[in-house]
Parts: structure tokens; sequence; C-alpha cells
């Protein structure tokens, strides 16, 4: 600094190399997007906080929570559906979804997911409200943060910062409870028996809650979150978002009375930056589309406010598509909402989409409850028997994906003359059937031994069949396996 | 083309913006001087801080011949002999149910069943897959485990009793042992007289006709076989005697292997394991090598009850 000070003494002041975060005190307002914003606060923190205490009934042998990632047992279970690890691609199946989903929605809407669906928005949007209720709306907000340290500013961040910990700590709170059975948790919590993780995951997620949503805000949209650059990708002409008609505004008349006593030079805009003023990330829409803009479009409920009081028609800020506002400027009437949103790129992303989702829960509806797979011992591929047969190993395992225990029937298919026993027998048991109960739920995992003449094919297919008693009727699952002989190699 | 105007420094400025353009240019599209938040600063400072006490406090520097050891004594060596000491101490209780369950009673308790054919797998892959291979299927001369044929008795104790103190191990005075004349090199048959015995040998598993050979060679087998390998060549586990009617051949089945056997006898050596192994790790190779597949029932004819291993899932 001084070096370079002393290079270019008389220069004006360089730009700053770091910038202190300008404080943001959004001011309340009223309108159809605020409450569209209300609403779907209230959808979303409701799902979250309800969905772990809905109750599903799954039979004695299975957790009765509605939605439960159990990672100790290893399953997800989601109201009737219930998911083991080798089926996770559904999950897969899932986010491909989810993908493409946000493609059909920022396509068409923008940054709808920005501006009312994502959790930063709705807890910043959330703290903002306790904010104004402590300390006041926007001008109450900006006169305190300019007193000095009181007793009683003293005791408004006291309150405040009390409600969002509280707040903060609900929030983790409820995370965990998707991972154990919620009332059980609940009542460990405070008995201080519950798991280390579940306090350390409650602390994280506190902390973050507060931070993020109380101080970082509008700077975790900005420096943070990738989305918003992924998102300007997916956008077109035919995109929505929120617009500042500049045509229409400029130039500002800086005041009602100025444009009254002026007619026919000034436009719409009279500058009285409402719409700065209501912006949760503090940013001036008339500047144009920017990363700071979220479009949760309280800006419009402002303006529409504005216009309304000056008489003049609503929309100067506006949801509006490129295409839409270009049409508009020149004098035409822009597509409606109906056109804008069934265009055939969001018809073709909502046909993927569905056609994924369909496939899915077809896939779910006709999955199989039962499995078996046989693998073979290769060391050694087979043994000679001391009267002359020849015996193969084989790893079974029996997944009863049903929330019961059943008692099955494992049976050799084909394998003229084998018979088989388990590993835990001996020969003079050996069957071609014999029966097994596999717990509820549960992989059974079993050695079985086949033996089998000497004499045959080296290598000869055969197969096992598992028949377990279903509701209507039985339900068998088959797996090829192959007999090895000495000559194989 | 970008908005822009000159600032009184004759800079050139990004117009919606009011920021310096920093110069760079790619494809259109400049780079703009903006400034980084603050926060940013203090958490790349707080980093820093974070980073410079991390090395006080673990292992870090690296001197000539060492590296700083940090304040907290840490060390990753000591933290896998920790991890080492605590499931040793975790599996203590078993290892000790082990050891004092009566061996011919473990294949009972299914719990520590697969606790010691797991041990015992772990232990054969370190100590006995020289001899006997990784699978336990041997080769020429070396037994394979797999099968239902004994020399020695396949009961759990009988299968302890050999590991601990081997066979024709020569520092043992409990070893098993026997030894079967070599009834060519020491002059009791004479080349013809062993062809025959060996025709009658192969005909009792099925391996060549009768013949006048073989008839011969049968009248020779009741007078110097018969004591050891038994009237009908049913062999004799008490004293390693091999059952000669059966399909399984430690030396081979052809005519030129069983020829040398008889003329020059055999003499497979195991070593002792009994001071070398602790007895739980004895233990656990007895079950594992009784759980093969040729596993026997004790004299007593213990009853064994279905031990299937149940998990939640495969493994890895």
């Amino acid at each position: 600094m001084n070096l370079v000070d002393s290079i270019a003494p008389e220069g004006p002041p360089k730009p700053e190399l770091y910038e202190k975060r300008k404080g943001v005190y959004p001011k309340a307002v009223d309108g159809n997007f605020r409450r569209l914003k209300w609403a779907i606060m209230v959808v979303t923190l409701g799902i979250y906080y309800i969905t772990p205490w809905i109750r599903w009934d799954r039979g004695p042998y299975a957790p009765d929570q509605a939605v439960l990632v159990d990672l100790a047992g290893r399953r997800f279970y989601m109201f009737g559906i219930e998911i083991w690890p080798h089926e996770f691609y559904y999950v897969a199946g899932l986010l491909i979804m989810a993908g493409i989903g946000l493609f059909l929605v920022t396509s068409s809407f923008g940054r709808a997911w920005c501006g009312y669906a994502c959790p930063q928005t709705v807890w910043t949007d959330l703290f903002q409200h306790v904010e104004r209720w402590v300390d006041g709306d926007r001008n109450a907000q900006i006169r305190l943060e300019k007193e000095p340290w009181t007793a009683k500013k003293m005791a408004k961040r006291g309150t405040k910062w009390t409600i969002w910990l509280l707040i903060a700590m609900a929030t983790g709170g409820a995370w965990i409870f998707y991972f154990a059975d919620a009332p059980t948790l609940f009542g460990q919590l405070f008995a201080g028996e519950a798991p280390f993780v579940a306090y350390a995951t409650i602390g994280v997620l506190t902390f973050t809650t507060f931070t993020l949503g109380g101080f970082m805000r509008e700077q975790v949209c900005i420096y943070m979150c990738p989305w918003p650059r992924i998102q300007t990708a997916m956008m077109d002409e035919k995109s929505l978002t929120v617009t500042y008609k500049d045509w229409r505004g400029e130039p500002r008349s800086h005041g009602i009375k100025r444009a009254e006593e002026n007619p026919g030079v000034f436009g719409d805009c009279i500058d009285c930056n409402q719409c700065v003023a209501v912006c949760p990330t503090g940013i001036d829409i008339r500047e144009g589309p920017q990363i700071g803009c979220i479009t949760c479009a309280l800006c419009i409920d402002a303006c529409d406010k504005v216009m309304d009081q000056v008489g003049r028609p609503r929309g100067l800020i506006d949801y509006a598509t490129l295409e839409g506002a270009e049409i508009e400027q020149a004098g035409g009437t822009p597509p409606t909402l109906k056109r804008t949103v069934f265009r055939p790129r969001a018809l073709l992303y909502f046909a993927l989409w569905a056609g994924i989702g369909m496939a899915m829960l077809f896939a779910v509806g006709t999955r199989d409850r039962l499995t078996i797979n046989a693998i073979q011992e290769r060391n050694p591929t087979f043994v000679q028997l001391s009267d002359g047969d020849v015996r193969n190993s084989f790893d079974i395992k029996i997944r009863n994906m049903e929330n019961r225990p059943r008692t099955m029937t494992l049976t050799l298919q084909g394998l003229p003359g084998g018979v088989m026993w388990a590993g835990s027998g001996s020969r003079d048991q050996a069957l071609r059937a014999f029966d097994i109960t596999v717990p509820a739920d549960q992989l059974l995992s079993t050695r079985v031994f086949v033996a089998a003449p000497r004499e045959g094919d080296p290598r000869e297919d055969f197969g096992f069949s598992v028949t377990a008693p279903g509701g209507e009727e039985d339900e068998t699952a088959l797996e090829p396996a192959r007999f090895t002989r000495p000559g194989a190699e | 083309m970008m908005a822009e105007t000159e600032n009184d420094n004759g800079k050139r400025v990004d117009e919606p913006t009011g920021t310096d353009f920093v110069g760079h240019e790619w494809d259109g599209i400049e780079e703009l001087d903006t400034p980084l938040p603050r926060w940013w600063l203090i958490i790349f400072y707080a980093t820093v801080i974070w980073g410079l006490g991390y090395t006080v406090f673990y292992p870090a520097w690296p001197l000539i011949n060492s590296a700083t050891q940090g304040v907290l004594g840490y060390s990753s060596r000591g933290a896998l002999a920790e991890e080492m000491a605590a499931v040793e101490a975790q599996r203590a209780p078993l290892r000790e149910a082990i050891a004092n369950i009566a061996i011919e009673d473990l294949p009972t308790d299914q719990q520590l069943m697969q606790t010691a054919i797991q041990g015992g797998r772990s232990a054969f892959v370190v100590h006995c897959v020289q001899c006997h291979g990784s699978g336990a299927a041997g080769s020429e001369g070396y037994p394979n485990l797999n099968d239902d044929d004994w020399l020695w008795d396949g009961d759990m104790e009988a299968i302890e009793y050999t590991l601990i103190h081997g066979i024709r191990n020569p520092d043992h005075i409990e070893t098993r042992i026997s030894q079967m004349p070599a009834f060519g090199a020491d002059g009791i048959f004479d080349d013809g007289q062993i062809s025959d015995v060996v025709s009658y040998v192969r005909t009792l598993s099925g391996a060549e006709d009768e013949s006048a050979a073989s008839a011969r060679g049968a009248e020779l087998y009741t007078a110097n076989c018969a004591i050891c390998h038994g009237e009908n060549g049913q062999g004799d586990r008490t004293q390693g005697a091999p059952n000669l009617r059966d399909s399984i051949w430690l030396y081979g089945a052809d005519r030129a292997s069983i020829t040398d056997t008889v003329a020059n006898s055999r003499y497979g050596v195991m070593p002792r394991w009994g001071h070398r192994l602790d007895p739980v790790t004895i233990r656990m190779l007895t079950a594992y090598v009784w759980s093969l597949g040729g596993g026997e029932a004790a004299p007593a004819a213990a009853e064994t009850e279905e031990v299937a291993e149940v998990e939640t899932d495969e493994p890895g």
C-alpha cells in the first residue's frame, strides 16, 4: 500500500480489494407474490417438520415410520416402498428426475427454485420476519444498527438471536428424525440418551442455519451457491424472469409531482426505490438481470402498489420473458402465460420427467420381493469324494424382502443324480430339496454343497430355485448354476 | 459490446456495476475488478490460523531425520495400535468363550462357530496355504481338506490334535506317527510281487479288473498289508493307514504312483503348531478345516444344528 502510494501519490484512491457486507434491511411488503411465498414457506416447512412423525404400519418386523432412512439396517422406507441397498438405482432415478425437474422448472419459470423453495431462501425469509418482529421494519432496523450498544439494543439483539437460535436448533433437530424412530429419538434427546451423532448433527445444522440464515443471507446466493451460475445456462429467451420494463419506466421522474408537471417527458418510474427497499438480497432490479436476483418477485408486489397509487398500470416490474418483453416494447401483445409455459421445450422435459417417473413406478410395482443368488466356490471348483462322486459348493444368498419370516423350499433343478445339503450339515442329510427359514426383511447367506456322480458333462448346467409362500400364490425365484467335474479345466 | 465509460483516472469502467475492468478478455467476456467480500478474507485468515495451529498440535514439519511431534502426542501408528487394542478387547470375550467350550460343542454355538471359522480362515491363509493351498484343496502328497476322506479322523477333536502335535513331526513325542515299510527298498518284495500287489490294490477301488496277477497280489496283501490297511483295504484311522477302496489317492491312482508307494513307502510330515500358535487360533483353524465340507461328528455323535450366516446385506 505504502509502496503503491509512493509511486503514484497523486492518483485517486484505488478500489478496495475487500468489501464489507452492505446491510440489507428488506421492508415488509404485501401482494400476490408475498402471499405465494407465505404459502410455499408454510408448505415446505410443514413437509420438513411433519414428515418424520407420519406413521405407517408395516407389521411387527419393520419400523412403522412412513419416511425413514435406516442407515444401520441399510434400508430406506418411503410409505409403501422399501428400498434395499441393491435397489439404490431407484434413488439414482429420483435424482435424474430431480435434475430434469430442474431443467423443466428453470426453462419455464426461471429461478423459481431460488425465489421460493430453496431452504436458504425459506429460512432467511423466516429469520427476516423474526427480525422485523423484534426490531421493527426497515427504517427502525437501520436506526437500531447505527445506535451504540445500549441496554435496549442489547436486549433486542439478545431476543432476536435467541429466537434465531431456537429456530436453528429446531431445523437441525427435525433433520435427525428422518434417520431414527421420531418419537423414541425425541424422548432420548431430552433425556440425554440420544446417540452422539444426533447431538453433533443438531449442533452442526444449528450453527449453519444460524450463520447462513441470520448473517450470511444473500452472500450465500451470490458468492457460495453454484445454482445461479448453472441455472443461467438453462434459461433462454422464453424463460420467465423478473424484468424491469425500462422502455416504460425511463427516464425516471424522481417523484410523482415532477411527472405530473411535465407530461410526456418522463416514464412511469418515479424512482421511489420501493423495489430496492423490499428486496431480500438488496439489489436494484432496474439495473437489469443479475446474479443477486433470486426472482422472488417481492419488487413486483412493491412496484404494483406504487403504480396503483400514482394511477399507472401495473407491471412496470413484471414476470416476463425476454421475447415477450421485446414484443411488448415493440407495441405488441406478449404471449400469454399459458403459451409461455406450454412450449415444446417444456413439454419435452415434462415428457421425459414423467416417463422416468412412470417407468420407476412400474418397476417398483413389479419388482421381486424374493431373490436368490448362487456363487460357485472356485478354490477348489470341485472336490473328489471318497465314494467316487464329485462335490461342488455354492454360496447362496436369499433375500426375503417381505416384512415377515418365510420358510422357503430350496430345490435343485436338473443335474440328474445330484443331491445337496447345507454347509453345516453332512452328506447323510443330502436331498434334492430342503426347507430354509429366512428371517423377515433379511438376507440369508449360506453355503450349500452339491454332489453328483462323476460321470457326466464336465460343465453341466443346472439351477437352484427357491419357493416362498406368498400372499395369493407362491413366489419363486430361480438362479442358474453350473456343476463342474474333473476335466473341466 | 459492453456498456462502458471512463473514470477520472482514464480507466474503463463497466457502466451497470460501476466497477473497473481488469483488462482480461476472453471471447467477448471481460473480467471486472470486483472486490472480494470481507468475510471471505476473514475465513481465509481463520483457515491459515487453523492450519498453523494444526501443525503445532499434530506431527507436521519435516526435519532432517524425523518431523515435529506435535503437542498432542498423536501418531497414526499410535492411533492404529489403539484401534487394534480396542478390537482385541472387543474380541476378548469371544476368544475366551472359544477357549473354554468343549471343542466338540463348538459347532452347536452358532455365533462362536462363525467367529471361529472366520478367524480360522485368516490363520489358514497365513500358516497353511504353503502346503494345503489357498482353498485347502491340497496337491499331490498334501491332503485336500475339502473332501470327506480322513487319514487320522475328521471330527473336531481329532483335527485339533493333528494341528497341535503335527504328523510324523520329529520333535514331539505325542505327534501322530506311523511308518509303512518300503517293500521294495527294504527287500521284502521283489519287483514282480510289487507289481502283483499293485494290481490287487487297484482292483479294490475298481481301477483295474481282477486278473491272475491280482489274485497273486491278494495273497501277498493278506500276509503283508492287511494288518494296517484292513482285510478289505478299508484302512485304519488309528494309525493313519489310508482307505484303499475309495476314490481318493493322496499320491496318485496310476500304476506308477502306487508302485512307487509300495516300493519306497511314503512319509508325509506336517509340523506341529501347538508351540507356534495360541490355543484359540488352533481352535479357530480346527473349526475352519472342519467346516470345509468333510467335517465329521465326534464318535459320540453330537448333534449339530443348522449354522447359517444371517447378514443384513452382502459385504462391500
